[in-house]
């Protein structure tokens, strides 16, 4: 602690925590009018572009949502559709012509045996259903455990044991178990077995179901960091102030959850990809026709033997997705680091 | 009205729940019956150890916990159980600066909406506007103006103190309640933010209910002291009577704890034990357990504040003599008179 310049009106000059910033002081001699102050996100945005991984997987993100945005114009561009059939490239057996699964110039990531239907665009259009129902379950699952474990953890009493107790009570369910015996009874309820289901339906049915069973994790988490800011002092002294519960929520809480909020969020995107790619293995996601890499990988392994491209390439993206998002996540937790917060 | 704030008879009582279904197994007498005053401009010190409901009584003064029991009045209005809505005019001219400066301050908000915050939630607008405003009280404080933007993890700890103050004085207070505003601190910084609350305290005609668990600090700054045990006020006095002749028994030993400045040997009086559990204070005097002079009838009748001849109110069966011994020897006389184990010692 230093001693300081009181009543003369001379600038004390400010000391960075160590470790708050990865910066040296730079702005110390010479002109001391011009110190721009940094908000704990500006000191964190400042590590994250220093982390090259945290650089490199974010830029594989950037490259993959724009893809899965932009399908349909990779689509016109590419002048393949995913339903378009190529047969006549495919020998008697129903196998790709040529190496590697028919990789060619027209079909960059070959064609898929039996069907004969072009790889490259159902890579395109599945991780347009994975980082759509990805996306959507993830904010979905911090809105809810957000808003329950604020409430639980401020109010307390009966109201945060209730809440406690229906997040004991979901995470009591086995989720895969829930959803291979759940699914199909609620699609029988909303249509009849000879119709065809539609697939947004379906989506949204895993986003519904994804979402139920995850925001406990954020709750449990939200409430916990409420209970530990709930005593700290400046929000007694919001309180002293005369300030109301909604400013005490909204403007003095919420911004000191922002940093374990977005790192549960981007680590909860991988697992829902994942975990949308395992139900759609199992059948239970996403159907035909829509194009979802869960189940390309699903269809594959029939010809793992003797295309074993077919396999290896929604697989690699698959892994490539998820490993980003897991490494991303792990940055910017790093970059958020609680301890830099005081 | 004399008294700008007046506590009589109050009394914080927390239940201790447990067992099936938080069924009420006892209670806590955190604070159990004080009174005291302040006048307009005045500053009371209230002292004790940590747990005897100094804090509590802090607190409740600023209404930011409901009363058990008794009254507070403030500015001649009874503001012992005013609802939120009623709560907000009090907020204006009553205002806290708390104990700890890292995390009284918001880490995610700039040092000027730190200090605007009390403005804007009452809605309150100055005359040159809100910066010109925060500015003119980061000048106050000392601490340069052109700060405004910056987060409070860019500050030192005297620094965030400093800051504290300033929101605590954004509404222009009568009364600040000031919670060991210097505990956190280092001594060396300890006694710039002593001298910079005398300063604000002597220009902006402050009232100060200061509570530190040291006598020391509280010396320079309060002209009036409570003395603080187990949720009671055990002697109450002005600042020279009390350090010049101290009445209660725990006074003095709180006392010869402190070192003295002025470098003459004065014998230290070691309380043995810890505080009672207030869960279940000892009957009678509540000091008794630890004092080195109890006889029987402290177990039997509590003892009431009454004015001793050098002017402060002492509860106490048995003041310490007033006639003014050299400093050290009562305890001498007293541990030799009663031989048992736990009492003072040299």
């Amino acid at each position: 602690m230093r001693v300081m310049t009181a009543q003369t009106g001379v600038p004390p000059s400010i000391e960075p925590d160590p470790g708050a910033t990865g910066e040296p002081a730079t702005e110390s001699a010479g002109a001391p009018e011009r110190f721009v102050g940094r908000s704990p996100g500006q000191l964190a945005w400042l590590r994250l572009r220093r982390d090259p991984v945290a650089m490199v997987s974010a830029g594989l993100l950037i490259f993959f949502f724009l893809v899965a945005l932009g399908a349909p114009l990779i689509e016109r561009l590419y002048g393949v559709g995913p339903r378009d059939r190529f047969s006549e490239l495919l020998d008697s057996r129903g196998f790709p012509l040529g190496y590697a699964g028919g990789i060619s110039g027209d079909h960059w990531f070959g064609l898929t045996p039996g069907v004969g239907r072009d790889l490259f665009i159902h890579v395109v259009y599945g991780l347009r259903t994975s980082l759509f129902i990805a996306t959507t379950s993830a904010v979905l699952t911090i809105v809810i455990g957000v808003v329950l474990g604020i409430i639980a953890g401020y109010l307390g009493g009966v109201i945060d044991a209730v809440i406690n107790w229906i997040i004991d009570f979901t995470l009591a369910m086995p989720f895969f178990i829930f959803c291979m015996a759940a699914v199909p009874v609620v699609i029988s309820r909303f249509f009849d077995p000879r119709d065809e289901v539609p697939p947004s339906f379906r989506m949204w049915l895993l986003i519904v179901v994804f979402a139920l069973f995850n925001w406990t994790y954020t709750a449990r988490l939200v409430r916990g960091q409420v209970l530990s800011l709930r005593e700290r002092e400046f929000v007694e002294a919001a309180r002293a102030a005369g300030a109301g519960t909604g400013h005490i929520l909204f403007r003095e809480l919420l911004p000191n959850l922002a940093a374990p909020i977005l790192v549960t969020l981007s680590l909860n995107l991988p697992t829902f990809i994942t975990a949308e790619a395992a139900l759609s293995f199992l059948n239970i996601g996403v159907v035909e026709p829509t194009p979802d890499l869960g189940r390309l990988i699903f269809d594959s392994t029939t010809y793992l033997r003797a295309d074993p491209a077919y396999t290896l390439i929604p697989g690699t993206t698959l892994f490539l997705l998820v490993l980003a998002f897991n490494l991303f996540g792990d940055a910017l937790r790093d970059a958020l680091d609680p301890r830099s917060g005081r | 009205m004399s008294h700008l704030l007046e506590v009589t008879g109050l009394t914080k009582h927390f239940p201790v729940r447990g067992g099936w279904l938080g069924r009420r197994v006892g209670v806590i007498r955190a604070v159990d019956g004080v009174d005291f005053t302040v006048d307009r401009g005045a500053t009371l010190g209230l002292v004790g150890e940590s747990g005897c409901g100094k804090t509590t009584t802090g607190r409740m003064v600023a209404r930011l916990l409901e009363p058990t029991g008794g009254r507070i009045v403030f500015d001649g209005e009874d503001i012992t159980h005013l609802n939120r809505r009623e709560l907000r005019g009090l907020r204006q001219r009553l205002q806290v600066i708390f104990q700890d400066p890292y995390s009284s301050l918001n880490p995610r908000q700039t040092v000027g909406r730190i200090v605007a915050m009390p403005l804007v939630v009452n809605g309150i607008k100055p005359p040159g506007g809100i910066k010109a405003r925060v500015q003119e009280l980061l000048e106050l404080v000392g601490l340069n103006p052109e700060h405004y933007n910056r987060y409070p993890h860019e500050f030192s700890g005297g620094q965030r103190q400093r800051i504290g103050i300033a929101r605590a004085l954004a509404v222009e207070p009568s009364l600040v309640v000031a919670d060991e505003p210097v505990s956190a601190l280092d001594v060396s910084i300890q006694a710039q933010i002593i001298n910079l609350m005398r300063r604000l305290q002597r220009d902006l005609n402050l009232a100060f209910v200061f509570i530190a668990h040291d006598l020391a600090v509280v010396r320079h700054f309060c002209q009036r002291i409570a003395v603080m045990y187990l949720g009671r006020i055990v002697e109450i006095g002005d600042r020279d009577a009390i350090y010049a002749t101290p009445a209660h028994p725990y006074t003095k030993a709180l006392l010869s704890a402190a070192p003295d400045v002025h470098g003459e040997a004065r014998e230290r009086i070691r309380l043995e034990g810890d505080v009672p559990t207030p869960l279940n204070p000892p009957s009678g005097c509540r000091f008794r357990t630890r004092c080195w002079k109890a006889v029987a009838r402290c177990a039997e009748a509590e003892p009431p504040l009454r004015t001793v001849p050098t002017g402060q109110q002492v509860a106490c069966h048995f003041p310490e003599s007033q006639q003014s011994q050299p400093t050290g020897t009562t305890a001498d006389a007293v541990s030799g008179s009663r031989p048992d184990p736990r009492t003072a010692e040299v």
